[in-house]
Protein backbone atom coordinates (compact mmCIF):
# COMPACT_ATOMS: atom_id res chain seq x y z
CA UNK A 1 0.00 0.00 0.00
CA UNK A 2 0.92 3.68 -0.77
CA UNK A 3 0.47 6.46 1.46
CA UNK A 4 0.81 9.81 -0.50
CA UNK A 5 2.33 13.13 0.97
CA UNK A 6 1.24 16.16 -0.43
CA UNK A 7 2.74 17.96 2.58
CA UNK A 8 5.96 18.10 0.83
CA UNK A 9 4.07 20.05 -2.30
CA UNK A 10 5.67 22.78 -3.29
CA UNK A 11 8.86 21.99 -2.06
CA UNK A 12 11.34 23.94 -4.41
CA UNK A 13 13.52 21.37 -5.40
CA UNK A 14 16.96 23.56 -4.67
CA UNK A 15 15.36 24.14 -1.53
CA UNK A 16 18.55 23.46 0.81
CA UNK A 17 20.81 25.62 -1.49
CA UNK A 18 18.01 28.27 -1.39
CA UNK A 19 18.06 27.81 2.59
CA UNK A 20 21.46 28.28 2.42
CA UNK A 21 21.66 31.45 0.13
CA UNK A 22 19.22 33.03 2.64
CA UNK A 23 21.51 32.43 6.08
CA UNK A 24 24.18 33.72 3.72
CA UNK A 25 22.21 36.95 2.57
CA UNK A 26 21.36 37.23 6.32
CA UNK A 27 24.77 36.78 7.52
CA UNK A 28 25.68 39.58 4.69
CA UNK A 29 23.29 42.09 5.69
CA UNK A 30 24.11 41.55 9.79
CA UNK A 31 27.54 42.65 8.43
CA UNK A 32 26.24 45.33 6.00
CA UNK A 33 28.05 43.75 2.53
CA UNK A 34 26.59 44.04 -0.20
CA UNK A 35 27.16 40.69 -2.47
CA UNK A 36 27.21 40.70 -6.08
CA UNK A 37 27.55 37.22 -8.09
CA UNK A 38 29.48 37.53 -11.28
CA UNK A 39 28.63 35.22 -14.10
CA UNK A 40 29.37 34.37 -17.37
CA UNK A 41 30.82 31.57 -20.01
CA UNK A 42 34.58 30.85 -19.58
CA UNK A 43 36.92 33.55 -20.67
CA UNK A 44 33.71 36.23 -21.05
CA UNK A 45 36.10 38.95 -18.85
CA UNK A 46 34.82 38.16 -15.55
CA UNK A 47 38.31 38.61 -13.87
CA UNK A 48 39.66 41.26 -16.00
CA UNK A 49 36.55 43.34 -14.88
CA UNK A 50 36.99 42.53 -11.40
CA UNK A 51 40.86 43.77 -11.85
CA UNK A 52 39.51 47.07 -13.35
CA UNK A 53 36.73 47.11 -10.42
CA UNK A 54 39.01 46.57 -7.41
CA UNK A 55 41.67 49.32 -9.08
CA UNK A 56 38.90 51.88 -9.25
CA UNK A 57 36.92 51.64 -5.80
CA UNK A 58 39.50 50.01 -3.36
CA UNK A 59 39.86 53.20 -2.40
CA UNK A 60 36.16 53.92 -1.57
CA UNK A 61 34.96 50.72 -0.27
CA UNK A 62 36.71 47.51 1.63
CA UNK A 63 35.66 45.40 -0.75
CA UNK A 64 36.68 41.16 -0.86
CA UNK A 65 36.38 38.26 -3.25
CA UNK A 66 35.41 35.03 -3.38
CA UNK A 67 36.86 33.31 -6.74
CA UNK A 68 35.06 30.19 -7.70
CA UNK A 69 37.38 28.28 -9.91
CA UNK A 70 37.34 24.52 -10.70
CA UNK A 71 40.64 23.47 -10.73
CA UNK A 72 43.39 26.91 -10.01
CA UNK A 73 43.62 29.65 -8.17
CA UNK A 74 45.49 31.57 -11.15
CA UNK A 75 41.90 34.43 -11.47
CA UNK A 76 42.73 34.14 -7.29
CA UNK A 77 46.14 35.21 -7.72
CA UNK A 78 45.78 38.18 -10.47
CA UNK A 79 43.29 39.77 -8.42
CA UNK A 80 45.62 39.34 -4.62
CA UNK A 81 47.61 41.95 -6.28
CA UNK A 82 45.62 44.64 -5.53
CA UNK A 83 45.65 44.34 -2.03
CA UNK A 84 42.10 42.87 -1.20
CA UNK A 85 41.31 39.29 1.07
CA UNK A 86 40.60 37.06 -1.88
CA UNK A 87 38.98 33.78 -1.06
CA UNK A 88 40.03 30.57 -3.56
CA UNK A 89 36.78 28.04 -3.54
CA UNK A 90 38.11 25.22 -5.69
CA UNK A 91 34.69 24.01 -7.08
CA UNK A 92 36.43 20.09 -8.20
CA UNK A 93 34.13 18.84 -10.96
CA UNK A 94 31.07 21.25 -10.16
CA UNK A 95 30.41 23.94 -12.99
CA UNK A 96 28.88 26.45 -10.56
CA UNK A 97 29.31 27.40 -6.69
CA UNK A 98 26.23 26.82 -4.29
CA UNK A 99 25.51 28.61 -1.38
CA UNK A 100 27.22 25.83 1.07
CA UNK A 101 30.64 26.42 -0.39
CA UNK A 102 29.92 30.21 -0.12
CA UNK A 103 28.97 29.67 3.40
CA UNK A 104 32.34 28.42 3.56
CA UNK A 105 34.23 31.17 2.34
CA UNK A 106 32.14 33.44 4.25
CA UNK A 107 32.94 31.84 7.47
CA UNK A 108 36.89 31.98 6.14
CA UNK A 109 36.12 35.62 5.69
CA UNK A 110 34.80 35.72 9.13
CA UNK A 111 37.96 33.98 11.18
CA UNK A 112 40.50 35.73 9.14
CA UNK A 113 38.98 39.32 9.36
CA UNK A 114 36.49 41.73 10.66
CA UNK A 115 33.61 41.31 8.11
CA UNK A 116 31.65 44.18 9.33
CA UNK A 117 34.67 46.26 8.45
CA UNK A 118 33.24 45.35 4.66
CA UNK A 119 31.12 47.01 1.91
CA UNK A 120 31.30 44.55 -0.86
CA UNK A 121 31.69 41.01 -1.67
CA UNK A 122 32.35 40.39 -5.18
CA UNK A 123 31.87 36.21 -6.19
CA UNK A 124 33.33 35.58 -9.44
CA UNK A 125 31.33 32.29 -10.08
CA UNK A 126 32.70 29.78 -12.59
CA UNK A 127 32.79 30.25 -16.17
CA UNK A 128 29.21 28.41 -17.40
CA UNK A 129 26.31 30.42 -18.80
CA UNK A 130 23.52 27.57 -17.92
CA UNK A 131 23.61 26.86 -13.99
CA UNK A 132 25.19 29.42 -12.13
CA UNK A 133 21.71 31.28 -12.73
CA UNK A 134 19.43 28.63 -10.84
CA UNK A 135 21.95 28.10 -7.52
CA UNK A 136 21.83 31.67 -5.57
CA UNK A 137 24.79 31.89 -3.02
CA UNK A 138 23.26 34.84 -1.17
CA UNK A 139 24.21 37.54 -3.53
CA UNK A 140 21.92 41.14 -3.74
CA UNK A 141 22.39 41.63 -7.72
CA UNK A 142 23.67 38.72 -10.14
CA UNK A 143 25.82 40.51 -12.63
CA UNK A 144 25.95 38.66 -16.00
CA UNK A 145 28.58 39.26 -18.98
CA UNK A 146 28.55 38.38 -22.22
CA UNK A 147 31.31 39.56 -24.51
CA UNK A 148 30.84 40.59 -28.33
CA UNK A 149 32.46 37.59 -29.70
CA UNK A 150 30.24 35.00 -27.94
CA UNK A 151 27.21 36.12 -30.74
CA UNK A 152 23.91 37.57 -30.27
CA UNK A 153 21.88 34.83 -30.10
CA UNK A 154 23.12 33.70 -26.92
CA UNK A 155 20.73 35.28 -24.50
CA UNK A 156 18.32 33.18 -26.68
CA UNK A 157 20.17 30.06 -26.37
CA UNK A 158 20.96 30.91 -23.07
CA UNK A 159 18.38 32.87 -21.76
CA UNK A 160 17.58 32.17 -17.69
CA UNK A 161 21.31 34.09 -17.07
CA UNK A 162 20.00 37.25 -19.17
CA UNK A 163 16.05 36.86 -17.71
CA UNK A 164 17.63 36.76 -14.24
CA UNK A 165 20.52 39.27 -14.37
CA UNK A 166 20.05 42.33 -12.74
CA UNK A 167 23.11 44.29 -14.86
CA UNK A 168 24.82 42.64 -17.78
CA UNK A 169 28.05 43.89 -19.19
CA UNK A 170 28.46 43.27 -22.86
CA UNK A 171 32.21 42.78 -22.49
CA UNK A 172 35.44 43.37 -25.06
CA UNK A 173 33.47 46.31 -26.82
CA UNK A 174 36.86 47.25 -27.77
CA UNK A 175 37.01 43.84 -30.29
CA UNK A 176 33.49 44.84 -32.02
CA UNK A 177 35.21 46.84 -34.87
CA UNK A 178 36.52 43.30 -35.37
CA UNK A 179 33.93 41.95 -35.48
CA UNK A 180 30.23 41.53 -37.48
CA UNK A 181 28.56 42.00 -33.88
CA UNK A 182 25.15 43.84 -33.82
CA UNK A 183 24.98 44.86 -30.51
CA UNK A 184 21.99 46.61 -30.89
CA UNK A 185 20.55 43.18 -31.71
CA UNK A 186 21.93 41.74 -28.68
CA UNK A 187 20.35 44.13 -26.77
CA UNK A 188 17.37 43.61 -28.03
CA UNK A 189 17.41 40.10 -28.23
CA UNK A 190 18.29 39.82 -24.29
CA UNK A 191 14.94 42.95 -23.94
CA UNK A 192 12.63 39.73 -24.69
CA UNK A 193 13.15 38.55 -21.65
CA UNK A 194 13.96 41.12 -19.11
CA UNK A 195 12.76 44.62 -19.53
CA UNK A 196 14.44 45.89 -16.72
CA UNK A 197 18.37 44.47 -16.44
CA UNK A 198 20.75 47.51 -17.02
CA UNK A 199 22.71 47.22 -19.83
CA UNK A 200 26.42 48.77 -19.95
CA UNK A 201 28.89 48.00 -22.79
CA UNK A 202 32.13 47.71 -21.45
CA UNK A 203 35.75 47.54 -22.04
CA UNK A 204 38.34 46.33 -19.84
CA UNK A 205 41.22 46.96 -22.24
CA UNK A 206 40.58 50.19 -23.31
CA UNK A 207 37.97 51.27 -20.31
CA UNK A 208 35.08 52.51 -22.58
CA UNK A 209 31.98 52.25 -20.12
CA UNK A 210 34.03 51.03 -16.65
CA UNK A 211 32.45 54.74 -15.30
CA UNK A 212 28.86 53.34 -16.06
CA UNK A 213 29.66 49.98 -14.59
CA UNK A 214 31.41 51.99 -11.45
CA UNK A 215 28.50 54.47 -10.89
CA UNK A 216 25.90 50.95 -10.80
CA UNK A 217 28.01 49.04 -7.89
CA UNK A 218 28.23 52.00 -6.19
CA UNK A 219 24.50 53.27 -6.62
CA UNK A 220 24.24 49.71 -4.91
CA UNK A 221 26.88 49.49 -2.27
CA UNK A 222 24.80 51.74 -0.62
CA UNK A 223 24.89 51.42 3.62
CA UNK A 224 21.24 49.65 2.85
CA UNK A 225 22.93 47.29 0.31
CA UNK A 226 20.26 46.01 -1.72
CA UNK A 227 19.16 47.71 -5.37
CA UNK A 228 15.70 49.14 -6.08
CA UNK B 1 27.25 18.11 -15.47
CA UNK B 2 24.49 20.44 -13.49
CA UNK B 3 22.53 17.72 -13.35
CA UNK B 4 24.68 16.08 -11.00
CA UNK B 5 24.25 19.08 -8.60
CA UNK B 6 20.69 19.22 -9.11
CA UNK B 7 20.39 15.63 -7.72
CA UNK B 8 22.57 16.21 -5.02
CA UNK B 9 20.20 19.63 -3.84
CA UNK B 10 17.46 17.10 -4.48
CA UNK B 11 18.82 14.51 -2.37
CA UNK B 12 19.35 16.90 0.08
CA UNK B 13 15.94 18.37 0.32
CA UNK B 14 14.62 15.09 0.68
CA UNK B 15 16.84 14.16 3.43
CA UNK B 16 15.82 17.05 4.92
CA UNK B 17 11.89 16.50 4.92
CA UNK B 18 12.33 12.76 5.31
CA UNK B 19 14.40 13.19 8.60
CA UNK B 20 12.51 15.80 10.33
CA UNK B 21 9.67 13.05 11.32
CA UNK B 22 9.97 8.93 11.06
CA UNK B 23 8.74 8.69 8.06
CA UNK B 24 8.17 5.39 6.06
CA UNK B 25 10.36 4.16 3.01
CA UNK B 26 10.00 6.64 0.14
CA UNK B 27 8.35 4.55 -2.97
CA UNK B 28 8.26 7.17 -5.60
CA UNK B 29 9.32 11.28 -6.05
CA UNK B 30 6.82 13.62 -7.95
CA UNK B 31 9.07 16.23 -10.08
CA UNK B 32 7.74 18.81 -11.80
CA UNK B 33 10.39 20.12 -13.77
CA UNK B 34 9.64 23.33 -16.30
CA UNK B 35 10.91 23.57 -19.75
CA UNK B 36 12.41 26.94 -18.89
CA UNK B 37 14.94 25.54 -16.06
CA UNK B 38 18.16 24.47 -16.45
CA UNK B 39 17.54 20.93 -15.81
CA UNK B 40 17.71 17.84 -18.45
CA UNK B 41 14.96 15.46 -17.19
CA UNK B 42 16.73 12.04 -18.28
CA UNK B 43 19.95 13.61 -17.48
CA UNK B 44 18.45 14.03 -14.02
CA UNK B 45 16.80 10.46 -14.10
CA UNK B 46 20.11 9.14 -14.32
CA UNK B 47 22.11 10.78 -12.25
CA UNK B 48 19.59 10.15 -9.56
CA UNK B 49 19.82 6.56 -10.63
CA UNK B 50 23.93 6.41 -9.71
CA UNK B 51 23.55 8.94 -6.87
CA UNK B 52 21.21 6.77 -4.69
CA UNK B 53 22.25 3.67 -4.87
CA UNK B 54 23.14 2.15 -1.35
CA UNK B 55 21.09 5.70 0.22
CA UNK B 56 18.12 5.87 1.67
CA UNK B 57 16.63 6.40 -1.98
CA UNK B 58 17.72 3.45 -3.30
CA UNK B 59 14.40 1.92 -4.24
CA UNK B 60 12.44 4.99 -4.97
CA UNK B 61 11.68 5.68 -8.13
CA UNK B 62 11.35 9.08 -9.58
CA UNK B 63 8.78 10.39 -12.18
CA UNK B 64 9.33 13.34 -13.82
CA UNK B 65 6.48 15.55 -15.27
CA UNK B 66 7.56 18.59 -17.62
CA UNK B 67 6.21 21.48 -17.82
CA UNK B 68 5.62 23.82 -20.98
CA UNK B 69 7.10 27.12 -21.41
CA UNK B 70 3.72 29.33 -21.14
CA UNK B 71 3.74 33.24 -20.59
CA UNK B 72 1.16 35.55 -20.75
CA UNK B 73 1.59 38.86 -22.82
CA UNK B 74 -0.32 41.95 -21.04
CA UNK B 75 -1.14 43.79 -24.27
CA UNK B 76 -2.80 41.18 -26.32
CA UNK B 77 -4.35 39.65 -22.95
CA UNK B 78 -3.75 36.43 -23.25
CA UNK B 79 -1.33 33.43 -23.04
CA UNK B 80 1.50 32.23 -25.56
CA UNK B 81 4.13 29.41 -25.86
CA UNK B 82 7.30 31.37 -26.46
CA UNK B 83 9.71 29.30 -28.73
CA UNK B 84 12.69 28.48 -26.23
CA UNK B 85 16.21 29.19 -27.83
CA UNK B 86 14.38 31.51 -30.84
CA UNK B 87 11.84 33.97 -29.59
CA UNK B 88 10.30 35.01 -26.28
CA UNK B 89 8.57 38.01 -27.57
CA UNK B 90 4.84 37.57 -27.90
CA UNK B 91 4.67 36.52 -31.83
CA UNK B 92 1.81 38.64 -32.42
CA UNK B 93 2.51 42.12 -30.88
CA UNK B 94 6.52 41.75 -30.03
CA UNK B 95 6.07 42.41 -26.49
CA UNK B 96 9.07 41.18 -24.34
CA UNK B 97 8.32 38.05 -22.56
CA UNK B 98 7.43 39.72 -18.53
CA UNK B 99 5.07 37.26 -17.33
CA UNK B 100 5.91 33.65 -17.26
CA UNK B 101 2.99 31.69 -15.71
CA UNK B 102 4.61 28.64 -16.15
CA UNK B 103 7.80 26.70 -17.17
CA UNK B 104 9.86 27.61 -14.17
CA UNK B 105 8.61 25.19 -12.18
CA UNK B 106 11.76 22.93 -10.36
CA UNK B 107 9.41 20.79 -7.87
CA UNK B 108 9.04 17.85 -5.86
CA UNK B 109 5.12 17.77 -6.25
CA UNK B 110 3.94 14.42 -4.35
CA UNK B 111 5.90 11.95 -2.06
CA UNK B 112 4.85 7.91 -2.54
CA UNK B 113 5.70 5.96 0.91
CA UNK B 114 5.10 2.57 1.25
CA UNK B 115 2.90 1.59 4.35
CA UNK B 116 4.13 -1.97 5.75
N1 LIG C 1 40.35 42.64 -26.04
C1 LIG C 1 39.87 42.39 -24.82
N2 LIG C 1 40.18 41.26 -24.19
C2 LIG C 1 39.67 41.04 -22.95
C3 LIG C 1 38.82 41.97 -22.32
N3 LIG C 1 38.47 41.47 -21.11
C4 LIG C 1 39.08 40.28 -21.00
N4 LIG C 1 39.82 40.01 -22.11
C5 LIG C 1 40.65 38.84 -22.37
O1 LIG C 1 39.82 37.68 -22.40
C6 LIG C 1 40.49 36.58 -21.82
C7 LIG C 1 39.68 36.00 -20.68
O2 LIG C 1 39.51 37.00 -19.67
P1 LIG C 1 39.24 36.64 -18.15
O3 LIG C 1 39.08 37.90 -17.42
O4 LIG C 1 40.25 35.66 -17.65
O5 LIG C 1 37.83 35.89 -18.30
P2 LIG C 1 37.01 35.11 -17.17
O6 LIG C 1 35.58 35.32 -17.49
O7 LIG C 1 37.48 35.52 -15.84
O8 LIG C 1 37.41 33.59 -17.47
P3 LIG C 1 37.12 32.30 -16.53
O9 LIG C 1 37.25 32.73 -15.10
O10 LIG C 1 38.15 31.31 -16.92
O11 LIG C 1 35.73 31.86 -16.88
C8 LIG C 1 41.85 37.09 -21.37
O12 LIG C 1 42.79 36.79 -22.36
C9 LIG C 1 41.63 38.58 -21.26
O13 LIG C 1 42.81 39.32 -21.46
C10 LIG C 1 38.51 43.18 -23.02
O14 LIG C 1 37.76 44.05 -22.57
N5 LIG C 1 39.05 43.34 -24.26
MG1 LIG D 1 38.09 34.35 -14.22
ZN1 LIG E 1 1.08 40.41 -27.43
Amino acid sequence: MHQTYDAALGINLLHANQAGAEHNRAHLDAWGITCLNIMSSPGAGKTALLERTLAALTADFRIAVIEGDMTTELDADRLRQYGVPVIAINTGRSCHLDSRMVSGGLHRLEHEYNPAEFDLLLVENVGNLVCPAEFEVGEHAKVALLSVTEGEDKPLKYPIMFQEADCLLITKMDLAPYLDVDLERIIANVRQMNTTVKIIPVSAKTGEGLEVWLDWVRSVTKPTGVPA
Amino acid sequence: MHETDMTKALILTLRDWWEAEDRPVIARIHLIVGKFTCVEPASLQFAFDVQTQGTFLETAELVIEETPLIAFCHTCQQEYAPAIGIQYACPACRSPMDDIRSGRELKIERIECTVP
